[in-house]
């Protein structure tokens, strides 16, 4: 993991930018050396950076894409596991059922840390998170449909008056056979 | 939470599906039910003869209960309880190895083999009459050297061969309202005397031979001043009897065909004699006694017919028979109670100034007085006479006294129960001791080792033997406060002797028992009888230090009209706090919904005249039954008539506590169709969790549940009688559902070709009975379901999110709901003596039914059994609700049976008490026997088990948490190792 993560750029654990861009003289008293020129170095490279980050970018962008889209899998998946499991509640089902209630929420939760590693200026990251959301969302419809089926959603008459306590009567009357 | 409970619950259904016992292991007998066995008052005593060897007494109870005791210990050696119409008449021992009953009005004779009570043979003995029945087994009465045994009974006497029971002769008396008195052999004849009487005035006697069953003689004679069904044998041609006014003693001597009266006026013998006299019946060598108001006099009648008194004694005595000890010579004895004593006194037949024995007994005030005693003779080691006298108290409790000493006794009042209530425990309090059931932490953790051992199988027979005895110990469970789960409880058990008893749920002992003074007999109130109890005051939450207390109703003797009696009494203490006579009449009690400032209960009773009076009588509860006033009714089930009617009630000016009824509705039954025989309601303190039933689609029906629901079941008057009485076509069963405020008839259902006995049982929307089907000659129980339609519409959901719905505001029985029944029938195998139904604390754990069979056990079938929405082929939604495909009969579980192995002999009620703990009902069961224990009708899911290893669960713990800790150590070290790689 940390090996990825290193060469993914966003876990290092330590860096030296060789790339130092500013114009100005550096910082430290000592000057530049004679015939040194910051701008030149700064033109010759620019393209070949230029380059190289337009091509990050657009690796970034579509990585973004592979991931927003990876819900959708999935979903497919969720969906055979739901037909599988039938609509009797039982463990099985009831567990299915909520880990597919519970997959698209945590996955909604990190969202910004799912898509974190393709943030880039020039990567428009928007609509692959609204996909990636809205994938999950219909996940999670998926999930509640499947709750419903099981008779788990109170979206019946039946779910709400199953506890009500018996009315009170108004009136009052005792007796029977006398005693004997 | 809804949803939840209904996953929960259906998981539970899922459940119980596929394991329907409700068993138990051999090992769990005894943990939560206690059984305790009883024969009831005894009515006469036979001891074994000195031949037999054996110590033991037969007795014959007013429970027609026949038993062999053990004269060391009181144990029951054998017992058969004969049916409830099987009273015995008579019981003696013949060839010193057949115990001989006579029962049934004189027609069936029975011989049971001593020493281990099995039936050796049975004689139905037919008569024109029915009469009173007499037994005789003469010692040395022998015809083709077979003993004879001379039973009297329907008009006729039968000679019986005493070892086969066949009958040798027979004589019908042609006399159909000769009353026997007696049977004597003349001393060592073959003659027969028979004497009684015919009415009230004429005396008769009949000679027999009791070889040929000739009749040698017939005498017949008026009795001057009539009689008044009290004689006493004197000698084996003297009666004496007492005159219908009860003032003088008639001398009958009837001698070589002569009879000659004498007549003493009871004045002469005591003086200031007023009131009425009464011989207590014995046969006693020239001797009898003379009861008159508190005196009991010794008389003594001569052959002439004078008569002498030999003693006066001053307190209730009760008289022996007479009891041969050697040859020649004969004893009796008398006992009498004196305020703390009882004093035994066995004297010689023939000689009055001599005691052979004059002992003294302390005696418990509880028992009350003596009623009948019974001796029995041992030769002592000195070669001198020693007696035991086996005694009948005032409160049916049977005791042996031997040596001044009560050797042992037993409560056999409890085999009479007429009524059961439940009383709490007191709280535990901080400081009060119950150290002596409390176990220390080592003994418990002890205990939990042991029964880990066992769960792990290494155990040796010791252990297990230990752990069986720690388990039937049970520590807790015999406490004498509440509990979590609210097992132990007192039992307040009312019985027929007057005696009430409480009882403890947790092992069946007695903590208190108390004779009520106001149930017993005097001047006053002649046959006192209890009749019901109630809760009168049951201290809740804030006054739990109060005690609760027991309301006792009874009434002066067996007519509607006799006047009723009020005694509450404590349930901790048993203290009778106070009690009233009453100056009217009470038919009826009518618990009240309504409670006064200090949690007193208040009750309505009515008096034979249909007036209403309130209790307690105070100025508060009146002021809150005022404001109730217009809602209270009552109804009244008359069987003779075959009306039901209902009353109102209104203000009565002349009295505060007392108010006149109006009758606003009756439904009278055609008294040429329709006979009532049977009615139920619901209890009245029974939870309902909920008002709707969920089926299948989530749908929803509402139950119509109302207290005043009113279950009346009628047959064809042809039908009513037994079984086989009428033919299909003129029988048949109609049951009738009745709201008791307004008097409509909810349903009326007709069953044709079906009779009676019904046993019913209702339960929240519900009804069961039970009935003989004549077509199919089978029984049958069918179920009544009843929903209320007006409700059906409330299926917005919304609106019931919103609570905009008026299900749970008050109703009244005047709205008229539409209600919707459903029914279904189906086979049984068993006739039923009672019927009762779980119930729990909240209501919602599922219903099971208890029904005591005839073979005097107690068996649990689920109430889904009895289900009308039960079909052959049922959806799969709804065999997922849990109903079980239609099948033509109900099953007989044998593992659902509650008493197990054990019987409640001559089963009478069950009655069931919710526990603390919603899973759990508990159960009793009375009859002649007592059987208690607890249910668990869906099993106990919201507990552990009792024998729940919890060594076995810290052990469990403790490992864990040491592999947490080892694993955690050892990945910590495997870490380190990797960074140093």
């Amino acid at each position: 993991m940390d090996k990825g993560k290193a060469i993914m750029g966003s876990g290092r654990r330590w860096a030296v930018d060789f790339s130092d861009n500013s114009l100005a003289p550096s910082s430290r008293d000592i000057p530049d050396p004679p015939g040194f020129s910051r701008g030149s170095q700064e033109q010759d490279d620019s393209t070949v950076t230029k380059q190289k980050k337009d091509a990050e970018a657009n690796w970034k962008a579509q990585k973004a894409w592979e991931v927003a889209q990876a819900p959708f899998k999935n979903l497919l998946m969720m969906g055979f596991m739901m037909w599988m499991a039938g609509n009797t509640v039982h463990l099985f089902s009831i567990g299915i059922t909520f880990s597919a209630l519970w997959q698209p929420l945590s996955a909604l939760q990190g969202v910004g840390k799912v898509f974190e590693p393709y943030k880039d200026n020039k990567v428009d990251l928007l609509a692959p998170k609204l996909v990636f959301i809205a994938l999950n969302l219909g996940a999670m419809i998926l999930g509640v449909w499947k709750l419903n089926t099981l008779g788990l959603l109170p979206t019946h008459a039946s779910d709400w008056v199953s506890s009500l306590p018996p009315a009170q009567e108004v009136e009052y009357s005792g007796g029977g056979i006398a005693f004997h | 939470m809804a949803t939840m409970l209904r996953v929960f619950l259906l998981l539970l259904s899922l459940l119980s599906i596929t394991a329907p016992a409700f068993s138990l292991y051999e090992d769990q007998v005894g943990l939560a039910d206690w059984h305790q066995k009883y024969i009831g008052k005894v009515k006469d005593a036979v001891f074994h003869t000195q031949k037999t060897g054996r110590k033991r007494v037969v007795v014959s109870t007013e429970e027609n209960v026949i038993a062999s005791l053990d004269l060391r210990h009181g144990e029951i050696f054998w017992r058969h309880v004969l049916g409830p119409n099987d009273a015995i008449d008579g019981i003696d021992i013949a060839m010193s190895k057949y115990v001989i009953t006579l029962s049934s009005e004189g027609s069936i004779l029975r011989a049971w083999n001593l020493p281990d009570g099995q039936m050796v043979w049975e004689s139905f003995l037919q008569g024109p009459y029915s009469s009173k029945s007499s037994l005789l087994v003469p010692a040395s009465l022998r015809v083709d050297k077979d003993n004879v045994i001379l039973a009297f009974g329907k008009g006729c006497i039968h000679a019986i061969s005493a070892i086969h029971g066949d009958t040798l002769w027979k004589k019908d008396l042609e006399a159909d309202s000769f009353e026997i008195q007696y049977m004597i052999q003349a001393s060592d004849s073959d003659v027969i005397h028979l004497v009684g009487f015919v009415g009230s005035s004429e005396f008769d006697s009949y000679t027999f031979d009791a070889k040929s069953g000739e009749l040698l003689k017939h005498d017949s004679a008026a009795i001057p001043g009539g009689y008044s069904g009290q004689a006493a044998l004197v000698s084996s041609n003297t009666l004496v009897v007492m005159d219908s006014a009860g003032s003088t003693v008639t001398t009958i001597s009837f001698h070589d065909g002569k009879v000659t009266f004498n007549q003493t006026p009871v004045s002469t013998l005591i003086e200031d004699f007023v009131g009425k006299a009464i011989i207590l019946a014995s046969k006693l060598e020239g001797l009898f006694s003379v009861k008159t108001g508190t005196l009991t006099l010794f008389v003594r009648a001569t052959v002439e017919g004078k008569l002498e008194v030999v003693n006066k004694v001053d307190y209730a005595t009760a008289v022996s028979d007479l009891l041969a000890i050697s040859e020649d010579r004969q004893a009796f004895a008398f006992v009498h109670s004196r305020s703390n004593d009882i004093d035994l006194t066995v004297k010689l037949g023939a000689d009055w100034n001599h005691d052979l024995l004059k002992e003294s007994v302390k005696m418990d005030q509880e028992r009350g007085s003596v009623k009948k005693v019974f001796i029995n003779n041992y030769i002592r080691t000195d070669r001198s006479h020693g007696f035991r006298a086996l005694i009948v108290m005032e409160d049916h409790s049977l005791l042996l006294v031997q040596q001044g000493a009560i050797v042992w006794s037993r409560e056999d009042a409890l085999a009479s129960v007429i009524d059961v209530k439940t009383s709490e425990l007191p709280v535990e309090k901080k400081g009060v001791s119950v150290a002596k059931v409390e176990e220390t932490l080592f003994e418990w953790l002890q205990g939990h080792v042991l029964k880990l051992k066992g769960t792990l199988m290494l155990a040796s027979p010791d252990d297990m033997a230990a752990i069986q005895a720690l388990r039937l110990k049970a520590s807790g469970k015999s406490k004498m406060t509440r509990d979590h789960n609210g097992f132990r409880k007192l039992l307040i058990v009312l019985t027929k002797a007057g005696k009430i008893f409480a009882l403890h749920t947790g092992d069946g002992r007695i903590i208190w028992s108390r004779l009520l003074n106001s149930l017993r007999q005097s001047a006053t109130c002649e046959a006192p009888t209890g009749l019901n109890l109630f809760p009168w005051h049951v201290p809740h939450h804030h006054a739990l230090d109060e005690n609760p207390s027991v309301l006792v109703v009874s009434r002066c003797g067996p007519s509607d009209d006799a006047l009723g009696l009020l005694s509450f009494v404590d349930t901790y203490t048993g203290k009778e706090l106070s009690s009233a006579s009453l100056d009217h009449s009470v038919v009826q009690v009518i618990p009240l919904p309504f409670m006064d400032s200090t949690e007193q209960r208040l009750h309505l009773l009515i008096d034979a005249s249909g007036q209403a009076h309130l209790y307690p009588k105070t100025s508060y509860a009146l002021s809150i039954f005022r404001s109730e006033l217009s809602n209270v009714y009552w109804y009244s089930v008359e069987v003779e008539t075959g009306i039901i009617k209902g009353y109102a009630l209104k203000e009565k000016a002349s009295d505060n506590y007392s108010f006149d009824t109006r009758s606003i509705w009756s439904i009278v039954f055609p008294s040429e169709s329709e006979k009532i025989i049977k009615s139920s309601t619901r209890k009245s303190n029974e939870v309902v969790h909920t008002q709707a039933k969920v089926i299948a689609d989530q749908d929803a029906m509402f139950k119509y549940i109302s207290k005043n629901l009113l279950f009346v079941a009628t047959v064809a008057p042809k039908a009513s009688g037994d079984m086989g009485s009428s033919t299909p076509e003129e029988s048949w069963l109609i049951v009738y559902l009745i709201d008791t405020i307004t008097g409509r008839i909810l349903q009326r259902m007709t069953h044709h070709g079906a009779q009676g006995p019904v046993e019913a049982v209702v339960s929240e929307n519900w009804v069961i009975y039970h009935y003989f089907n004549l077509r199919a000659h089978r029984y049958e129980m069918s179920v009544i379901e009843i929903y209320d339609q007006s409700r059906a519409d409330n299926k917005d959901v919304w609106k019931l999110i919103l609570g905009k719905h008026n299900l749970t505001s008050p109703v009244s029985s005047y709205s008229r709901p539409e209600v919707m029944t459903r029914s279904q029938s189906y086979f049984f195998t068993h006739s039923v003596k009672s019927i009762a139904v779980t119930s729990t604390a909240k209501g919602i754990t599922s219903k099971q039914l208890l029904i005591g069979t005839v073979g005097d056990q107690v068996l649990a079938l689920d109430k889904r059994f009895l289900d009308p929405r039960r079909s052959v082929n049922p959806t799969q939604a709804e065999k997922e609700e849990g109903i079980i495909p239609l099948t033509d009969s109900l099953p007989i579980i044998p593992q659902s049976y509650v008493t197990h192995a054990l019987k409640v002999e001559g089963l009478r009620g069950i009655e069931t008490v919710p526990a603390k703990l919603e899973s759990t009902t508990l159960i009793f069961a009375y009859g002649v026997d007592l059987f208690f224990t607890r249910f668990a009708p869906s099993r106990t899911y919201d507990s552990l088990t009792e024998d729940f290893s919890y060594a076995l669960l810290l052990l469990t713990i403790v490992a864990l948490v040491a592999a947490i800790f080892i694993t955690w150590i050892l990945s910590e070290k495997k870490e380190l190792r990797d960074k140093w790689r």
